[in-house]
């Protein structure tokens, strides 16, 4: 399949970046292309002008300091999967990215093309809500952090502006006694995110001292479990108290719950709070 | 638009103008005569054309030939040297790890991929490196003791 035709511009820096955007207007960012290329082909977008953003060295690696961990648009999902210092500051984001696609694909996928693209099938999105991260733009008005829980606003729609670039990620390291989790119902097929959901829990004497939940795969753009997180706070952390939990995630899920041809609206509502159990209990089991 | 590019394709350089949106699949293929790399589902889940670049699998329906420029690309007519078969050639040969043999050239890439990043894997670890790609006669059992045995190859040496 071959894309329409578009004009390939590359660019060294993200301030050249910025000045092709500007300069052509309905550009896409080319980051590892996972999701793009075959948009592309499938002729579901059509821009002019595609801005290669992916040999840009200032948006690679990842960086733990100070209990910040700061991660580059440009890192890629193995990168991400491989990481040690990750596996032990941030053990969800690794295990996510682990689980993306396949070898091959986590090869050339990368963390800032995948959240900007808002797929709601997509596993790091959900990760980020639940970590409560900041997502670092650039544009003509300057720099700004946007926080995660707000960045992805619907269907492949997030809150970045036409000339924005997304540069960066940043976490707070998990504090002592902090751990998380991704559990996913993967699509046999695709690998896709027929249900995510992202946990982190704080345990302190046996107890939940606090607990972020975010669910998406199943719904447009992903969402915080609330009524979970407010169920678990404050209990013992048990195989009883996380299923009573658990089975909260009903009560945050919304109108918008998504069907399809593999898993109705109707399937995804019911087996919801069981993916939701499995990411508490390997949280709770890592952070205790 | 045509946009220049060198890359080096099983060790010849070569320099092209391409359309932007020629893929690296294409490309490959338009080069020398080079077909082993194979289209498959054409939407990067069957793994047929999987290649290495810069000694890394990607898929190369999901490339495009700009992204790749400067880059050194590896295919299955690349792994044999002088002659001599590759390990993983010479225990899919072994095993018979494929029956009609067009998932071959990807899934022998991938296996090498597997290898890069966990030389000696388990009969589960195989399965799970290898899902990125399909074949649709084997049943895997061939292609995972293929794998296995150029594991157990290596570390013979």
């Amino acid at each position: 399949m071959y894309a329409p035709e578009f004009d390939y511009y590359r660019a060294g820096s993200v301030s050249e970046a910025a000045g092709l955007l500007r300069k052509h207007p309905g550009a896409k960012l080319l980051a590892g292309g996972q999701s793009l290329i075959p948009l592309l082909k499938l002729r579901l977008a059509a821009p002019a002008a595609v801005i290669d953003i992916g040999r840009i060295r200032d948006l690679k690696g990842i960086t733990v300091k100070d209990g910040t961990i700061r991660i580059g648009a440009m890192t890629t999902h193995a990168e991400l999967a491989a990481s040690a210092e990750l596996a032990e500051t941030c053990p969800v984001l690794a295990q996510a990215a682990a689980g993306i696609g396949d070898p091959a694909v986590r090869n050339r996928g990368t963390i800032g093309g995948n959240v900007a693209h808002a797929d709601p099938a997509s596993d790091l999105p959900t990760v980020l809500v639940a970590l409560e991260a900041r997502l670092m733009a650039e544009g003509p008005d300057g720099k700004r952090t946007l926080d995660a829980g707000g960045f992805f606003q619907g269907l492949m729609t997030t809150a970045l502006k036409e000339h924005e670039i997304l540069t960066a990620i940043e976490i707070p390291a998990h504090p002592k006694g902090q751990s998380s989790a991704y559990a996913k119902f993967a699509h046999p097929a695709s690998r896709y995110a027929v249900i995510g959901v992202a946990a982190v829990i704080t345990a302190s004497g046996g107890k939940c001292s606090s607990a972020r939940v975010a669910v998406g795969g199943m719904v447009p753009r992903p969402v915080r479990a609330s009524s979970v997180e407010r169920a678990l706070t404050g209990q013992e952390l048990s195989a009883e108290s996380i299923a009573k939990a658990a089975a909260q995630v009903t009560e945050n899920l919304g109108n918008e719950v998504l069907g399809d041809i593999f898993a109705s609206e109707q399937y995804r509502r019911s087996v919801a709070s069981v993916w939701v159990k499995r990411a508490l209990t390997q949280a709770v089991g890592r952070a205790k | 638009m045509k946009f220049p590019i060198s890359v080096t394709l099983n060790g010849r350089r070569y320099q092209r103008e391409v359309e932007p949106r020629q893929l690296l699949v294409h490309l490959i293929r338009d080069l020398g005569g080079v077909t082993g790399t194979k289209i498959g589902c054409d939407t990067s889940q069957c793994g047929a054309c999987t290649v290495l670049l810069d000694g890394v699998a990607v898929k190369s329906c999901t490339a495009l030939s700009v992204q790749v420029d400067g880059a050194s690309i590896t295919t299955i007519e690349g792994l044999a040297v002088d002659g001599q078969l590759h390990p993983l050639q010479e225990a899919f040969w072994n095993k018979h790890g494929l029956q009609c043999g067009y998932c071959t050239p990807g899934m022998i890439l991938a296996a090498h991929e597997l290898l890069r990043t966990n030389p000696q894997p388990s009969d589960e670890q195989i399965r799970h490196g290898l899902e990125g790609n399909m074949c649709r006669c084997t049943g895997y059992q061939n292609i995972v003791r293929a794998v296995r045995e150029a594991a157990a190859m290596r570390r013979k040496g």
